[in-house]
This record gives structure tokens, sequence and C-alpha cells, in this order.
């Protein structure tokens, strides 16, 4: 468009961030199609005499890619088989959302479906279906959170602050990763006891290559892995350099060392890469989620990942990766539901994305919660960084909702962070790893970020990592460290994660560890949502923990808060009589003004506040004369009060908070004069202001009234919790049986 | 209390224990029978793939951490020709590992069908 046609609407909207994003035409041959492509098969499942599968979603056994044969073999429950697959699309998606079919049935429904048929029915469900369907579906009924902890320098110190720190706000599995591949094995050690400072029993990874990750697993580096790709065509699962059986493997390898661990996949990948042979992304998944539960993995990372802007470009996308999710729950594996990479520039869109499941709730709400800084995401920024934990903590609250998060208080926090520098530097200096000085130390416990640690050294990690692998040290050595160094208590942590390994219990679905280290998955604590009344409650201490955020004040508070500024400046003179004087303007204030209250909610003190109304009065040549009125917290009832007693029969009402307006003695006591009604944003000068307009009022004059002031500010939000303990406390004050008395002020 | 790959329990596995320098990653790794044990759990629980995956692993239990991996490497694509993947399919049966065993086998088949076998 030329612009000279354009108009400025248009060009505001076009400034607004959700404008920074890309939005896709549908586009089946390249995969840019969220659901439902022409090329996507129908589902079938052809048995031969055998019981052997002779054609999957109308493609033959002989022209099976690897993918298809991995799932015919050892994927599908035949003895369902025919029984699901009959089944029409819409009466199966009713059953998931039917409170009355429970989990159980699904479950045994889904293990004979095929992908397509999968794809097919999760289609039908729409969003409010989705948020009910996880509800019920989620295999383990507490939900959890899982967080990125990583830095742009691989810095051990802050690895170890920031992993504790993680670990206070409640995330029971870490993950981190590299920007230089040779650090991985320091970054394990460093997230491993930084964690285990924070809390008992916190997961970690260290998502690097795959048999490096491995690796780092069998010396106990990590206690489980998720980085295990997996896609939907065979061509992106070759150029990947593994197939279903490599991945079969490398997961029985985890478990053969005790180690939990899932697959990753998510939707839009093989678009991204340019081979999706014509197929929706929503298709394509459902393949992924088949092969995993084929591979005999306990669960799966998808819902996007790293293509998460690719499906979020197409129509359908945030629906399509919600119900990716939804897929791994019916399959019963652990859903670790995405919510990971940023999809979007904007916060209305990515918090859009992520609240469905936020509040349906799922064994880990984001599959990589930043914790750390956005510049410090290895990963990439992620859907919700550092500076969201406040608002996903009051999200928490808002909802009545457990997204796994938790409060933290700074001295604690503080604490934690020096404590597990601390303990990696001693650790890395009795193993012979490094030396850190003790300004890098401070840096790190103090630091936002890891710009805000100019004295990190990037050689140290790579230097610690070197001697890590080639004096194969193990997690043996790392607690016996940490117990010569004096942090038995961590000792024990990382001793006990040691043992969960021997007893295979965290090897079943959605396994994590409560702070007493109980297990808690599919098997300890499996989901038993059937309707209202039943599933998971947010009760006794949790509900206390989610509500008891720092921001909250109390009437208390605020009691203390104002009395910081109390001071004694009014004296009752007597009861107030009518004046008879012209010139007189009268200033009612309210009960509290002085005795409770001393500062408005813009800041200033109510005599500095009184001293310029009295001042815009006498530049008008009036006198000023100020009454307390005992008997009401009404604003217009104080300021007809004070009108009455007026010899002009002009009288100023003030509430301590500051609001303030003029009334006349005839009129009604709603129907004023000229209002302050956002008492946050007057100024010094608009209550000098307010003072003038009465004065001419008094003389007869119709002036021109004062502007509120603008403001783009959520002021309500910001205010209206203390305007309700103000208005508390001056009701407190009111003593209906007195009349309205005259005040002198001292200053 | 769990017993650990190396025949001694976890309750024996303490930091008194680690202060003398008396345990080994073996102590702390998983016992075959306990992952058998866990797989007829993971059946119990609607999950009979998980089961299967942890019976291979009490298989792996038994084959050293420089083995396993080299057997990943060998599954990967254009690693292996037929006959090598045939080949460890054979010993890993004879070394008490059918399921690991089978599961290669199976590659065997799918990779030379496929054409990523390495040609030999």
């Amino acid at each position: 468009m030329n612009d000279t046609d354009r108009i400025g609407r248009f060009r505001f909207m076009d400034a607004q961030r959700v404008n920074l994003d890309g939005f896709a035409v549908e586009d089946e041959s390249l995969g840019l199609i969220a659901f439902s492509a022409e090329a996507d098969p129908e589902p079938t499942l052809v048995l031969d005499a055998h019981g052997n599968v002779v054609e999957m979603d109308g493609r033959e056994a002989a022209n099976f890619d690897l993918i298809d044969e991995f799932i015919a073999r050892h994927g599908l429950d035949l003895s369902v088989a025919s029984e699901v697959m009959a089944l029409d699309d819409v009466e199966f998606a009713r059953r998931i959302v039917d409170i009355n079919v429970p989990r159980a049935e699904i479950i045994r429904l889904a293990a004979g479906a095929t992908p397509a048929k999968l794809a097919r029915v999760l289609s039908r469900l729409r969003a409010a279906e989705l948020v009910i369907a996880m509800t019920k579906m989620r295999a383990r009924k507490t939900p959890s959170n899982q967080a990125h902890v990583t830095n742009r320098s691989d810095d051990p110190l802050l690895l170890a602050a920031d992993a504790a720190t993680a670990a206070a706000f409640g995330f029971r599995e870490i993950e981190t990763t590299v920007p230089v591949l040779g650090d991985a094995p320091s970054n394990a050690v460093a997230v491993s006891i930084g964690a285990a400072v924070g809390a008992v029993g916190v997961l970690v990874q260290c998502s690097v290559e795959e048999a490096l990750e491995l690796e780092l697993g069998m010396a106990g580096l990590v206690s489980y892995a998720e980085t295990v790709s997996i896609y939907g065509t065979e061509q992106i699962f070759i150029d990947g350099d593994d197939t279903p059986w490599s991945k079969a493997l490398l997961t029985s390898a985890y478990a053969s060392r005790g180690m939990k661990m899932r697959v990753t996949s998510g939707g839009g990948s093989e678009a991204l890469m340019g081979a999706a042979e014509n197929r929706s992304i929503f298709y394509l998944e459902a393949r992924c989620v088949s092969l995993a539960r084929a591979l005999g993995t306990q669960g799966v990372q998808n819902g996007g990942i790293d293509a998460a802007s690719v499906s979020g470009s197409v129509p359908g996308g945030a629906r399509s990766m919600m119900a990716e999710n939804l897929m791994v729950m019916m399959r019963n594996l652990e859903a670790c539901t995405g919510n990971d990479a940023l999809m979007s520039e904007s916060d209305v869109r990515r918090t859009s994305r992520t609240h469905p499941i936020f509040i349906a709730g799922t064994d880990f709400v984001c599959s990589g919660f930043g914790s750390i800084q956005r510049y410090d995401n290895m990963f990439g920024p992620s859907q919700w960084n550092s500076e969201d934990i406040d608002d996903f903590l009051i999200m928490q609250r808002d909802w009545t909702v457990d997204g796994g998060l938790r409060s933290a208080s700074e001295p604690e926090v503080a604490r934690l962070r020096r404590r597990a520098a601390h303990a990696v530097r001693d650790v890395y200096r009795f193993l012979g790893l490094a030396d850190f000085d003790d300004s890098w130390v401070e840096q790190a416990i103090d630091a936002a970020g890891s710009k805000d640690i100019p004295a990190a050294d990037l050689m140290t990690p790579l230097d610690a990592s070197r001697i890590i692998r080639q004096s194969r040290v193990t997690m043996v050595d790392v607690v016996a460290a940490l117990d010569a160094c004096g942090y038995e208590i961590e000792a024990e942590r990382l001793l006990a994660m040691l043992h969960a390994r021997v007893d295979g219990d965290y090897l079943h679905t959605a396994a994590i560890f409560d702070e007493q280290m109980n297990v808690m998955s599919l098997v300890t604590d499996a989901n038993d949502y059937a309707g209202p009344g039943t599933g998971y409650e947010i009760t006794g201490t949790r509900l206390t923990e989610l509500n008891g955020v720092r921001q909250q004040r109390s009437v208390s508070d605020l009691r203390d808060e104002q009395a910081a500024a109390a001071g004694n400046h009014f004296t009752v003179v007597g009861a107030a009589a009518a004046g008879s004087d012209p010139t007189e303007v009268t200033i009612g204030v309210s009960a509290a003004t002085g005795r409770a209250i001393w500062t408005t909610l813009s800041g200033l003190s109510v005599v500095d506040v009184l001293d310029e109304l009295l001042a815009g009065l006498e530049e008008e040549g009036c006198r000023g004369r100020i009454i307390r009125i005992n008997d009401t917290v009404d604003l217009g009832m104080i300021g007809l009060t004070a009108a009455r007693l007026s010899g002009s029969g002009i009288g100023i009402g003030l509430q301590a908070k500051g609001t303030a307006l003029i009334h006349r003695r005839d009129l009604s006591p709603l129907a004023n004069l000229e209002l302050y009604s956002v008492a946050p944003t007057v100024t010094p000068e608009l209550y000098r202001a307010l003072g003038i307009n009465a004065g001419r009022h008094a003389k007869g004059a119709t002036p021109e009234p004062v502007r509120n002031p603008y403001s783009d500010m959520a002021i309500e939000a910001r205010f209206h919790t203390k305007v309700v303990s103000l208005v508390a406390i001056e009701r407190t004050c009111l003593s209906p049986e007195l009349g309205p008395e005259d005040l002198e002020l001292t200053r | 209390m769990s017993t650990a790959r190396s025949g001694r329990d976890t309750a024996d596995v303490t930091l008194d224990s680690i202060r003398l320098g008396e345990v080994t990653m073996d102590d702390v790794t998983i016992h075959p029978d306990t992952l058998v044990r866990q797989a007829q759990v993971a059946r119990d629980h609607a999950n009979p793939q998980l089961a299967e995956n942890l019976l291979r692993a009490a298989e792996l239990t038994l084959i050293p951490d420089d083995e396993v991996l080299a057997m990943y490497e060998a599954l990967r694509p254009g690693r292996s020709t037929t006959d090598e993947l045939r080949a460890l399919s054979v010993s890993l049966s004879e070394r008490g590992a059918p399921r690991t065993a089978a599961l290669i086998d199976e590659a065997a088949a799918a990779y030379a069908r496929r054409g990523i076998a390495k040609q030999g």
C-alpha cells in the first residue's frame, strides 16, 4: 500500500509487538497446516491371520518407513485395536471429556489407536474441551514445573546460585545446557550442587549431544535425561543421526543405570527442516507420540518446543500444541508440556498460549521455564523467564491453580545463593577443578545475570570439564567432596538421589520427588480426576504457600506505614457553627485525617495538602476554615456538610487519602462543582488550583474546572487494595455522636 | 532399601562409607532384578512398552558403560553393516541379553530394507 493511503489507526496497530511475529498462510506443501492436511492418511489397521500388522494408516507393511515399522511392531495394543479403530471419532472425543468415563478406560482404548486415528479424534476437541481433557488425562495428580538454568559463560558459580534459586522457587526439575559443548560436565556438577543447596530431590539434566548426555548420566552427574529427540518423518529422523532402534537402545540404556528419561518431539520441526511430506503438523506429531510409547520411554516433552513458532504461525497452532500434550497423556505417558521456546514477541499472545495448559495442570507445565535472564538462556529465550516469576506466582494465586511454583523470600534466596556459590568453589578446589577468587564469588551471589559478573573466566569451566572427564569424576566423588568441605546436608541430598537410582521407583511415568524424597508418579500419585470434588485439590500448607505472595499487604501493614509519617498537627477548637463571613470557605476533612492517616495516596502529607488549599483560597482573597466531619466517610457528604457550615456556602471536601472536591450548600450530596477522583495522581499544584477555584466559586464566579490528570497506568490495580484499607481505617475513626468540629492546624 | 548391582544394600551406602572411600558407582547402580520387578509394576499400570524397556534395561545392567555407548553408536544410521548388526545380536543373545538381541536383529532387517545399513 502507498504510504499516502495509510491511516493513523493502522500505523498505530502495526507498531504493536504482536506484529513482530510471523503468520503463515496455510500451505500443505510446506507442512504449514496444524490439523487435517489432504495428505494425512485415513486411519486404518489391518492384521493378518497371525496377528501381524499388514497395513497401518493406509500404508502396507512392505512400504512402512522406519517409524511405521517400529510403531506397528511395538506400539499398539492389538487386543483393543479393532474396537477403537471402529469407534466413531466424535464418540471417542466425547468419552475423553466425559467425567463419567474413567481415565483408565481412555488409556485402554488409546493403546490400540493408530497415529492417524488419535490425530483425528483429538482434532475434534475445542479449546475448552482440551482443558477438561487435560485435567482428567494427565498421569500425575500433582502438577509440577521445570526450569532452565544456563548462562552465556557456563559460569559454575552462577549456575549453582541460579539452580539453588530455581529450587527455592519450587521447580522440581532443572535443565541446563551449554553454549560450549566441552563445558557440559562442569555444568552438570555445578547445577547438581546448586539444586541440592536449594531443595531436596530436585532432578537435574544436562541437555547435550545424545552420547555425551548418556555418559554424564552413567557417571551419576545428572539424574535424568530429556533431550532424546524423535521426529515424525523418516528423513528428519535419519538427518538427526538416529533411528527408532537407536533411540530404543538409548531409552533402555538410561533405565539400565536407573535413570529417568523422556524423549523430545514437538510439532513443526519437520516443516522447519523442510521434510514434512505434505502432512499436517498434528499428524506428524501423532506419529512421534505413538513412537514414544513404542520405544518404552516413560514420557515426552512436546508442544512445539524448538518449532513452537512454526505451529504458532498457522491457524489453530496454539490449539494443536496443546492437543499434542494431550496426546501424550492419552498414551499414558508423562507430559512435559512445552511452553518452552518463546513463540511470540507479545506478552498477551504468549500468555494466551500457556494459559489453558496452566489452568488444566500438567506433569510439567513448562518443559523449560527460563528461570534465568533471557540473554542467559542458552536454549534461547523461553516462553516464561525470570522477569515473569512474580507474574506466574500471582497467576497461581489469581486462579487457585498450582503451576508448580512457590514464593521465596529475598533473605532466604540470598542465603541459598551464597551457600551454593561457596559450595561449588570449595568442591572445585577440593577436586582440583578450579580456583575462584572472592570477587567472582561475590558477583555471582548478587548477579541477576552473567552480565553482572565481569570477574568470570571462560576457560575455567572448560578446564574443569576436561579434568572431570579425564579423571572420571563421578557423583560419588562430588558427594565425598561436599562432605569433606562441610556441606553434609547437600552431600546427603545428592547421595539420596544416587540411592533413588538403585530403587528404580522414579523410572515410572511422571515421577518426581517430593521434599521428603517420596516418589510422586503415575504409580504413587495417580490422577483420579472425575469431575468437581475429585482429583488434585490445593489445600493446607500448599494453599497458604500459593496465596502468600510477597507483595500482599494487610490493613495493619498500612497502619504501620501511615504511623511512620504520624504527627500531631490538629487541635480541636470546639463544635463547628455556621459561618457568616461571605469570604469564608470551609475545608471539611475526613475523620482519620491527621489522626490515623497522615499521607495521601500521592505521597503528600495531609498538612501540605491543606496548606496548598489554604494558599489557593488566600490568593482569591478568601479565608479557609478547617472542619473535621465525624459522621461519614463519604466525600460528597463531607464536602456538603462543610459547605453548609461555610459563610460563602462553598466548601471543600478532603479525604485523608487525598480525594477532594468542591461543594455548594444547595446541591445534592452526589452533585459537586469539581472533583479530583484519582487521588494518586493529584499534585500540590492541583490542590492549589482547587483552592483557587473554590475561592472563585465563593465570589460567585464560574471558574474553568481543573482537568483531572490523565494516566494510562492501571491506577486502580496499584491502589485499590490501599483504598480498601484506608477506607476501613477512616471508618474506625468515625464518631457519629460528635458533630463537626473546628480544627486548628499547627505545622 | 534396595540392593545395588554390586550386591550391596543402599542402607550400607552412607556418607560414612563414602568417607572411607568404599563406594563406587556400582554401589549406586540399579540391580537387574529390581528392573524386572519394576517392569511388572509398569505392566500393572497399563504400559507394557515401558515394561519391555525395563526388561531390556535389566539385560543392559550387565554390560559395561563403554560397551553400551558403543552399541548405541552401532545402531545409528549408516554405522554398521547388516552383518555387523546380526553379529552384535548373536553375541548379545549368547551373553544373556535376548531382548536386546531381538531389538538389534529387528534393526538389522529394517535398516537393510530401508537402505540405511552401512554398505559392507
